[in-house]
């Protein structure tokens, strides 16, 4: 009942220590990890958003530039200096050695025919006239177009631009190196998975992707959902995977470069972070469980021992009321007794008295009658040492020095439990050391302590048996034993017997304080007391006390 | 001559009646009283009573009560306490009070005799001194 007590009791603060240890560890711990991750996500996002926005910037300077060069070439030259084909040459070169990244020049007349053309590809005298960016251009005058198949059959795009020159209108085009321009728009792609391509806004690729989709072809990203200038998304692409998108409108808002990163990937610093966090969290944890655990059981044990230290204490003091208050009615009872064993030695004496009178002396009982009044004055002085020996035992509980005769102590103590030895066929024997010295001590706990042996010893042998009581003087204390035939106390319990409610006898038979207390008074006196028994040998306890000179008067 | 005049002092009386004849069978004038109120008044009236025997444990008036007005009325008086083990401080405490001597009941005969005649004998050889005294006195004045 009282370990499940203690136990509950245990199991409540273990359980209050850990939740108001958790609660704050645990919260701080998330509301940090949400905090950092909203950091390192809006970083994430700058950095993308930045890379896009910067190389847009690149892409379209790179077309500004190839405009430029082109329009330079066609203010510089005519029609008719182009048409040659070394001129056109020529000027192909100077483009590309200024510039760079073009893979072919045509001029084209009005009618849509290509009237000169250096490069890789045989498109001399094709006609452009029904191609779509060959109206585009007539219409603005300076045309970089989508992607497209054309003649050549190979996807590319063009900067095209129309020169009037004395009522004559006339197309310079040239073709932008794909690898190059591509290049361009790689530099922006970082990490394994990530990706920089362009689509229109039609939705069609530009470039070549760097795992799937093909040039052309139908994109999956929906150019709507990107707003004016650079904007970010996130979202699920067909593996379920998160991919983080940042796209930069460019060419007047007909291509939007597009800078994809798998956002898990980015996010794998967070990661590691969070199962580091993890870690710290946990060990943690396991530090307070165990702390909690440890100084909690050390605490409940300590509350434990002072529980039981005070109850030892409750039970010692409720002992000594107990024999506190038998001594108060064993002193009434012996006065009460004391007073007719008055009057019966009294009476006995006068019949003695009468008795020497001549008249008695005649008479033929008169022996009889002697010997039966000395048998009388024999009980009454018994009886009279009996109630003697309770009231010595009786009188002053609380400690008290007097002059103390040991060899008396333990005579008193033998008459008390003498019949009660008797009836159960127990004798005792003593061999006492004559001329004991006085010493100063308690003779009522003297006679406790002594009375708990004897009582211990009887009750131990039962019926039929020997008790044998010594007392000595050794290395200046005096020495009593108590040695007692019965059958000996087990040695698991030998260390165990001093301690209070300690008992062997049946429930009800004994407190289990006798010996405790035994202990306790003969300890304060300075002494001490000790066991020796072997099962089937008997026991022997042997108290030992310092000899005090009492103070001289 | 009787050995001494005694008054007996005890509650109990078929202790008192019974020590009484032992004591007269000795030769001992003894008169017997049940309690302190009557030994104070038999005090009064017999000026011959020597020593007291004095139970400690009364009802009414009990036996330290008697011996302090004793000792204020009758200084000459000598007083033994018989008292039983539980009472044995109360006889002590008699002691500091002025009684000559203690005893522990039941009392054996022949110590209480012994001790009845040794206060009887101090209260006589006091009483000499007294009466020395006041002879010396009474010349002193004739002078």
């Amino acid at each position: 009942m009282k370990r499940r007590l203690y136990a509950n009791l245990q199991k409540k603060l273990i359980f209050i220590t850990l939740l108001v240890s958790f609660i704050p560890l645990i919260s701080l711990s998330v509301v940090i990890y949400y905090q950092f991750a909203q950091v390192f996500k809006n970083k994430i996002e700058e950095q993308i958003e930045y890379r896009a926005r910067v190389q847009s910037n690149a892409i379209e300077l790179f077309l500004k530039e190839r405009t430029a060069i082109l329009l330079a070439m066609a203010d510089t030259y005519t029609f008719d200096y182009l048409a040659e084909k070394n001129n056109l040459e020529r000027t192909f070169q100077i483009m590309n050695r200024r510039v760079g990244g073009f893979i072919d020049l045509g001029l084209i007349d009005s009618a849509g025919r290509h009237v000169a053309y250096v490069g890789p590809y045989n498109l001399i005298s094709l006609n452009y006239y029904l191609q779509p960016w060959f109206r585009e251009v007539e219409s603005k005058g300076v045309y970089v177009s989508d992607i497209f198949m054309g003649y050549r059959q190979i996807p590319h795009f063009v900067i095209a631009l129309q020169r009037q020159e004395n009522n004559r209108r006339w197309i310079l085009r040239a073709t932008i190196d794909s690898a190059v321009f591509e290049n361009l728009v790689r530099a922006a792609q970082v990490g394994k998975s990530g990706d920089a391509f362009i689509i229109n806004k039609e939705g069609f690729y530009q470039t070549r992707l760097r795992f799937k989709g093909e040039i052309l072809s139908k994109a999956l990203l929906d150019p709507t959902h990107f707003g004016e200038g650079t904007t970010v998304l996130e979202k699920e692409n067909t593996d379920g995977k998160k991919i983080l998108y940042a796209g930069s409108w460019l060419k007047k808002n007909s291509w939007l470069l597009v800078i994809s990163q798998d956002a898990s990937e980015e996010m794998t610093k967070l990661f590691k972070t969070k199962r580091i966090e993890i870690i710290i969290v946990v060990s943690g944890c396991l530090m307070i469980i165990l702390t909690t655990i440890l100084t909690t059981h050390l605490t409940i044990r300590r509350l434990e021992t002072a529980d039981r230290k005070m109850n030892e204490l409750n039970a010692q003091l409720v002992h000594s009321d107990k024999l506190a208050a038998l001594g108060k009615m064993a002193a009434g009872v012996a006065h009460e007794i004391n007073n007719p064993l008055a009057v019966i030695a009294e009476k006995t004496g006068w019949m003695e008295d009468l008795l020497t009178e001549e008249d008695f002396q005649k008479s033929q009982h008169y022996e009889e009658y002697k010997k039966s009044l000395g048998k009388i004055e024999e009980h009454v002085e018994r009886a009279r040492k009996v109630i003697h020996g309770m009231l010595g035992f009786a009188r002053r509980m609380e400690p008290h020095l007097e002059d103390v005769d040991i060899n008396r102590v333990l005579n008193e103590t033998i008459t008390f439990l003498d019949s009660y030895a008797r009836t159960n066929n127990i004798v005792i024997e003593k061999d006492l050391m004559p001329d004991l010295p006085i010493i100063a001590s308690d003779h009522a706990k003297l006679q406790q302590v002594f009375l708990n042996l004897l009582t211990n010893a009887v009750d131990a042998i039962g019926k039929d048996g020997k008790i044998f009581l010594t007392s000595r003087i050794i290395d200046s204390e005096i020495v009593v034993s108590v040695w007692d035939n019965g059958p000996g106390i087990p040695k698991e319990y030998q260390s165990r017997v001093f301690e209070p409610f300690f008992t062997t006898k049946r429930s009800g038979k004994g407190t289990g304080l006798g010996l405790s207390v035994t202990h306790t008074i003969v300890r304060n006196m300075g002494g001490t007391i000790a066991l020796d028994s072997k099962e089937g040998n008997g026991t022997t306890f042997t108290v030992s006390l310092p000899i005090v000179v009492p103070e001289k008067k | 001559m009787a050995i001494a005049n005694i008054l007996l002092v005890d509650d109990e009386t078929p202790f008192r009646e019974t020590m009484t004849r032992r004591l007269t069978k000795r030769e001992f004038i003894t008169s017997s009283a049940s309690g302190g109120h009557e030994a104070i008044r038999l005090l009064e009236e017999n000026d011959y009573i020597e020593v007291v025997v004095l139970d400690v444990k009364m009802p009414e008036m009990d036996g330290l009560e008697t011996l302090k007005i004793i000792r204020q009325k009758f200084p000459l008086v000598e007083v033994i306490m018989p008292s039983g083990h539980a009472t044995i401080e109360s006889a002590i405490e008699g002691m500091k009070l002025g009684a000559f001597d203690y005893l522990i009941k039941p009392c054996d005969m022949e110590e209480l005799i012994s001790k009845v005649s040794e206060a009887a004998k101090k209260r006589k050889r006091h009483k000499e001194k007294i009466i020395e005294a006041q002879l010396k006195e009474i010349t002193m004045r004739r002078i």
